[in-house]
This record gives structure tokens, sequence and C-alpha cells, in this order.
């Protein structure tokens, strides 16, 4: 019984990674502990103080209301980034793509062992999250099990997107600019630090549009055993499988344009 | 008769929009065969080679490999295939066994199977005291024996060498050149590209000169050197700039001549005895050199031009 030709490929993944795995464990450690500090107790304490704030809040700290954002949005950051300059390393600089272009491997092996590589990143990435979480009283809850799989399914949505245009490019200028314009915003206004309810109409229906939105939403709901209606779950998770879907079927096409030109 | 061809190439075209690489080309390979595609870079070389690696589609005529066609059989046929590309994809981060081991799991090996063929390959292309380093700090001719033994990890029964030992020193091109003379011994069928004609010479039992995506030429080394090229080549070198002045010495004392920016050949059966009919007609050359034809002077015969710049 042979193994599954993207299995075969994550082998790869993992060898490169082992080498690297302990740094860049470290930093999604310290990065949610300072998050977490500085916005869930620091600022929360103001925003607490503020009569009304818990109704606009969902009823919850604002600890509690910030710290399932930051699932969501660091799969998102780790989906981008992992899916921008190491897809285009892989195709320009280290040439691996290339490398298995030239074995049985098809476009299609490629990308699926990419999404799976990124659920894998992005999984550990929201484990760690989720473990800084679990130090912080108002929002240790067993429902952070399952908003994990909730942030990765955010990651992928925008992983895939992310290098189907990656897998495009003959020069890397645009990445930056991605992260800047793209990711950051997302970060600052998906939803994550306050309810879009709070902005004007017109930034608030580009604030549903995206993916992050719609992750935001399904991770809170699961760390805070807030209510969510079934629809409205599916109509999240169906969201995101889409863009990850639609990312996938997209690389997977450029990577054969690309890689068997 | 002779056995079926590995490839079968008729009328092969690849066209990248309005420009075509390559044009119409026709050739056969048998199987044990050391078959050279030689040109200079633009030629088509590498385009005919990633058509033959099944990793481009072809533009136009029919191409088989294995008796099998690409457009419907790429995975099968990549399967049996060991490719050198150009450029080094080795992964840079990991070992050199590392980098054979993984790529031999794109194959399907077993990891058992992968590790016990890397080590036989790393013994091979004499690398066995690298195989726990980083490819990263190896030099260029190691990589490339790194590379060689990684395309043989699937133990194929055809072996792509796209300009194997363009950018080595001489002493790494030697290394390398009898490493793949022992695989062409061993009965692999080697292809190979190169814009060195004594690449073309040590290697190939056959090869075409390919010129803007045709092929100008095929027979063996031999066959091409006395078809297009006398026996022997007499340089002659005169002070710079004034090559024009000193043609008429080199009419008239060999077969025929070509005037280059450096020098001036002459193709004669008898370099020697050129030589003395030019000295004899008051010819004050700065120096003087007779040699064996190459490949080169069967390129410049066929396009007019060298084959490196």
């Amino acid at each position: 019984m042979s193994t599954p030709a993207p299995l075969r490929i994550l082998e790869w993944n993992v060898a490169v990674y082992r080498r690297v795995w302990r740094s860049s464990l470290l930093t999604s450690f310290l990065q949610p502990i300072l998050y977490l500090l500085a916005m869930g107790l620091g600022v929360g304490a103001l925003v607490n103080r503020n009569t009304g704030s818990g109704h606009i809040l969902g009823g919850v700290s604002y600890i509690a209301f910030v710290a399932p954002g930051l699932l969501a949005t660091t799969a998102m950051m780790v989906g981008a980034i992992e899916s921008l300059w190491p897809v285009y390393d892989a195709l320009k600089w280290g040439r691996q793509y290339e490398a298995m272009s030239a074995t049985p491997l098809e476009p299609g092996d490629i990308v699926a062992a990419h999404a799976l590589w990124m659920l894998f990143r992005t999984g550990i990435a929201a484990a760690t999250v989720a473990a800084v979480m679990a130090l912080f009283p108002d929002v240790r809850s067993l429902g952070l099990i399952a908003a994990v799989p909730a942030a990765m399914l955010s990651g992928i949505a925008f992983a895939m997107p992310l290098g189907a245009w990656a897998i495009t490019r003959d020069r890397e200028m645009s990445f930056p600019l991605i992260q800047r314009f793209v990711i950051v915003p997302l970060f600052l206004f998906g939803g994550a630090f306050f309810p879009l309810s709070q902005l004007p109409l017109l930034i608030r229906y580009i604030g549903y549009s995206t993916p992050l939105w719609h992750g935001v939403q399904l991770c809170r709901s699961l760390t805070n055993g807030t209510s969510l209606s079934a629809l409205a779950a599916l109509g999240h998770i169906g969201y995101l499988v889409i863009w990850a879907l639609a990312g996938g079927l997209l690389m997977r096409r450029f990577a054969k344009r690309r890689l068997f030109a | 008769m002779s056995p079926e061809p590995l490839i079968h190439a008729t009328g092969l075209r690849k066209q990248f929009g309005d420009f075509t690489a390559v044009d119409g080309i026709d050739f056969n390979v048998q199987p044990g065969e050391a078959f050279g595609f030689l040109g200079p870079n633009g030629a088509g070389k590498s385009s005919t080679m990633r058509m033959i690696g099944c990793t481009s589609p072809i533009s136009g005529g029919t191409l088989r490999l294995f008796g099998l066609d690409p457009a419907t059989h790429g995975r099968d046929i990549r399967r049996r295939l060991g490719v050198v590309p150009q450029l080094d994809s080795l992964d840079q981060e990991l070992t050199v066994e590392e980098n054979l081991i993984i790529y031999g799991r794109y194959f399907d090996l077993s990891r058992a199977e992968a590790r016990r063929r890397a080590v036989e390959l790393l013994d091979f292309v004499q690398l066995t005291d690298r195989a726990k380093s980083r490819v990263e700090p190896l030099s260029g001719g190691m990589k490339r024996r790194v590379t060689i033994a990684r395309s043989l990890i699937n133990e194929p029964d055809l072996l792509l060498l796209d300009e194997p030992t363009t950018g080595l020193d001489p002493q790494a091109r030697h290394i390398l050149w009898d490493r793949l003379y022992r695989l062409k011994q061993q009965g692999v069928t080697l292809v190979l590209t190169t814009h060195y004609m004594d690449e073309a010479e040590q290697l190939c039992d056959r090869l075409v000169v390919m010129d803007a995506g045709r092929i100008v030429a095929e027979g063996s080394p031999r066959q091409l050197i006395e078809q297009h090229a006398t026996r022997e080549v007499l340089e002659l070198r005169f002070p710079a700039g004034t090559n024009a002045d000193n043609e008429a010495y080199a009419l008239g004392i060999g077969d025929r001549h070509e005037v280059l920016p450096d020098r001036i050949l002459v193709y004669a059966h008898n370099g020697d005895e050129a030589l003395a009919k030019a000295i004899g007609a008051g010819a004050k050359p700065e120096s003087a050199l007779v040699r064996r034809s190459t490949l080169e002077d069967v390129f410049l015969r066929l396009t007019g031009r060298t084959l490196v710049e």
C-alpha cells in the first residue's frame, strides 16, 4: 500500500521544517502572550469600565471578545505569509517545484500537499494561541479545542488564493504590498478587535465579505460558547471552504501552466 | 532492423506565443545510445529536452517515448526518466542524503529502498563522505554530482542531461564525464544537450547540431567532422585589426577558410603544408597553430557562427 503522493511531498516540508520549528514556535507563543496582555488586559480594563460595552461585545469581557479573534488572525497571517514567499521560493529560487515536476508527481499533488502543509502550519499556530489563551481564566474553555480547526479553515482560506497568486509571479515585489495593504488591514478591521457594527456601513460590508470576519465569528462563538445558529455557522464554514477550494483549484491551474509550460 | 527507438520524434515543434523555439525536428534515440543536442544558447535544445521530459506539451509533430504519448502518459513516462536540469534544483537546506531520499519518495520508493539506493548512488558519484552534509556549501561540481545521483534514484531507462557541465571548472567536468561514461557502459541511455563540442565528442555516439530551432546536421562526431570539416585546421593570428588585410594569405592554401574576429582559420588536409605555403607567400602571423578539426568547426561551417560567443 503506497503512500498518497501529497503525503510524500509533505516529507519534504517536514524535513525543512525540522530545521526551523524551534524558533518559529517560540514566536508563535510569544506573540499571543503579548497581545493578550496588552489588548486583553490593558485595553480591556478600559473597555470593560465603559457601561454598555458588554452589550456591544455580546455579553462578554473584552479579553473574551478579543482573544478568539486572535486565533483566526494568527492562522490568516501564517497561511498568507507561508503561501507567498515559500511558494515563490520553491518555484524560482530553490526550484523544488521544478524538481517535483520531473517525477511522476502532478500539479494537483503539489497543490494538495501545499494545502495539507498549510493546514498543519495554521493548526500548529492556532493550537499555540489556544494554549496561551488557556492561561487566561476568562477565555479558558473546552470550546478552544473546536476553535482550532475553525482557525485552520480561516488560514487556508487565505493560503490557497495567495498561493495561486504567488505561483504566477516572476517577481516577489507584490508580496510586501499584499501584506501591508491586505493582511494588516484585515487584521485590524476583520472584526477581531471590535464588532464591525462600530464602523460605517461601507467598511462594514467590506469586512463581512472577507474570509477573516467569518473565521473570527466561528472562533468566537466556539470559544465563548455563545450561540450561533446552525445556518449562520454553516454559512461561515461554507464561505471559508469556498475561498479555500476556489484558491486551490486556481493554484492547481496556475501550477500546471507554470511548471508544465 | 533496429529495435524500437526509446525516443521517436517527427516534425516536433515548440511554440511560445509568436516565438518558435523548436521548428519541426526529426530524431530517434535507440536504447543504450548516448545522443546529443549540440548548439549555441537559444538553439532550442532546452525546449526539446523539456518536451522529452514531459514537462512541456508539444506544439506540433509527434513525440513518443517508450512508444508512449507524453500528452496522455506523461506520468508513466516520467516514472522511467532521470532528469538533470540545467540549473540545480536541490534543496540547499537539506543534506545530500535527504535530497536523494525525498526525491526517491516522489517516485514512490519505500523509505528503506530510497535510503539503500541513496547509499549506492552516493558511492557511485564519490560523495559518500558528504552524505550528511548540507548541499548549500558544496562546490558546483559536487552539486552536479548530487543531482546526477538524484536523477538515478528511480533506476531510469533514459537519463536526460541539460548542459550537465556548464559553469564547471575543467577538473569537475572531467570527473563528471567519467561518471557519465560509466553509466553509458552500464547501458543507460543518455540524452544530453551541450554547447561544448569537446563534451559532445567525449560522450555522444551520435548527435544532432541545432541552430535556431532546427537540426542542421546529424551523425557521429567523427562523421560530422569528416563531412563538414577537413582533417586539420590551421589557425593564424595576426596583429589585432589586420585580419582583413591578411586574408589574401589564406586563399588557395587549403580547401577553404573562415575569418573570425580574433583569428583566421584555414581548413586543410595537411595544416603544416598550408602554413608553409602561407609563410612562403610572405605572411607574418603572430602565431600559428595546427590542430585536428572539431565539432566547433562543423558548427562554424554549418551556421557561420561559433558555439560559445
